[in-house]
């Protein structure tokens, strides 16, 4: 009986954060191609639904309804693992995303580390995907993939261990307490706020991020122009559907995780007014990340493979080992 | 049955299996992807272990790192990128004998073990964190051997790098 009770309990609130995960990807997509449309001065999708809102939908339809076509030369049962293998993992994310005071699913105590874990495991999906497709394209993908992610989540974990150090925390719901203050109050302030290295290791943070989602400026593993897709040219119908949704619900990930550890979470902008409070305050600053990623991908031209390594390795690594140091010497002399 | 007896034979299940089909299958990549669902189910067992931090850490190093490097290096390495292992017949013998030595090895030491078996909630367990104990111990009590390890690492980093670098040059001048 305590069994069948917890599994239900626990099978809701994933229903749930499903269902909200695959709203969020259909107006996501719809997001992008407006912006898109709106930056090269076009006006998008507008046929379906008034402007265009359910051009998604149908889209999705679309999808569901074709030919699901499995290459006879693919390694069948990793081909058909691979996309459940990253829309899962993409999905387990949000298991620990505090939406608001009472809204996170699971506040575990070592919350952004379990982030951090689970979206490692993507990376072995988009390998598994590239290598059962059995396509140099998908290879050549998923090996790039597979080096780019790697490659970035060293400053990426060095970002967030500085926020990690200032809070004493790895609990999401301390991290968003901790910035309890909002924008301008001394004490207690948005941790991007807090001092010059916080500062830069949330752009460290943001530019790690852009390339662990494979966006543009870093989206080598799927190069339209030379790699046809990367790492899904060979699904087609609901299988690249699901590479599609965990690419827009990583997009909201990695935002939310952004505002979550540098610009305070669901946590007011302004301490003792409650505008902007809670989940309404939370989506709007997330939306204005996912908005400056699709920004900068309508805007952006893509690094070439070496350009994208030695950033990584030569700047972003030194500049994030140094910014630790500095927010260790911070800590030491001002707190 | 509670809950976390049923979680535990799950996971206890899915190690064994996947750790069997990690030895018996002749796909290289499979035996790869094999091992990650095991090293997944032995993190999942640290979590029911309370070792939150441990069962993290496992997660980030040995399958967001250790394995990708291992795919990779299965990738690059075979051409016809499906290498099959082919299984010796005359090492079986001395192969079985260290698995059995191994295994009663395992077996004393299991048993010698002073276990504190305690009944607790595994839900409510996420609210105390392994973290900062595990972080003073390495820092206080066993800051040494912390260290040596460190630089052990560093100096196998340096060497690795150092054989991979030496290995182009040759190329070159060939």
């Amino acid at each position: 009986m305590e069994l069948l009770s917890s599994l239900i309990f626990m099978l809701v609130i994933a229903a749930a954060l499903l269902g909200f995960v695959m709203l969020l990807a259909l107006i996501l997509v719809l997001a992008e191609r407006k912006v898109s449309a709106y930056m090269q001065d076009r006006v998008g999708p507008r046929r379906v639904g008034p402007f265009g809102s359910l051009q998604t939908i149908a889209d999705a339809i679309k999808l569901l309804l074709k030919e699901d076509i499995i290459s006879l030369q693919a390694d069948r049962k990793l081909f058909i693992l691979a996309p459940y293998l990253v829309f899962v993992s993409s999905f387990a994310v949000f298991a620990a995303i505090p939406f608001g005071r009472n809204l996170i699913a699971s506040d575990i105590n070592i919350g952004i580390l379990y982030i951090m874990a689970i979206s490692s495991v993507v990376v072995l999906g988009i390998i598994m995907a590239g290598w059962a497709s059995n396509s140099k394209w998908a290879l050549l993908g998923a090996m790039r993939s597979a080096a780019q992610m790697v490659s970035y989540e060293i400053p990426l974990a060095l970002s967030i261990l500085s926020v990690i150090m200032l809070v004493g925390s790895l609990r999401m719901q301390d991290i968003v307490g901790a910035q309890s203050g909002g924008l301008f109050s001394a004490q207690n302030r948005w941790i991007l706020l807090d001092n010059p290295f916080t500062f830069l290791a949330f752009f460290i943070y943001f530019i790690s991020a852009l390339s662990e989602v494979n966006r543009t400026p870093f989206d080598l593993p799927e190069a339209e122009s030379e790699l046809v897709a990367g790492f899904h040219t060979e699904y087609s119908g609901m299988r690249f559907a699901l590479f599609f949704l965990a690419e827009y619900a990583n997009m909201f990930a990695v935002s939310a995780i952004a505002v979550t550890l540098f610009l305070g979470g669901w946590s007011g902008i302004l301490p003792g007014y409650t505008f902007l409070n809670g989940v309404p305050g939370f989506v709007i600053k997330v939306s204005v990340l996912v908005f400056v990623i699709m920004w900068l991908r309508w805007t952006l031209p893509r690094l070439r493979v070496d350009q994208l390594m030695s950033v990584c390795w030569k700047y972003l690594i030194p500049i994030a080992f140094f910014n630790l140091i500095g927010v260790g010497v911070w800590i030491l002399i001002f707190d | 049955m509670t809950v976390t007896a049923a979680m535990f034979y799950l996971f206890a299940v899915l190690t064994v299996g996947s750790a069997v089909l990690v030895v018996t299958t002749r796909n290289v990549v499979y035996a790869a992807f094999s091992l990650m669902l095991t090293l997944c189910s032995v993190a999942c067992l640290y979590v029911m272990l309370h070792a939150d931090f441990l069962a993290a850490t496992q997660v980030i190093i040995y399958v967001g790192g250790i394995l990708v490097l291992v795919l990779f290096g299965v990738m690059m390495t075979s051409g016809k990128l499906d290498m099959k292992l082919r299984m010796e017949r005359g090492r079986l013998i001395p192969g079985s004998l260290v698995g059995l030595i191994l295994l009663a090895l395992l077996i004393r030491i299991i048993y010698q073990s002073p276990w504190q078996v305690q009944d607790t909630n595994m839900l409510e367990s996420t609210t105390k964190s392994t973290t900062q104990s595990i972080g003073e111990s390495i820092l206080g009590q066993y800051l040494l051997p912390f260290e040596i390890v460190s630089v052990i690492l560093l100096v196998a980093l340096i060497g690795a790098v150092l054989i991979s670098r030496k290995e182009v040059k040759e190329i070159e001048e060939s």
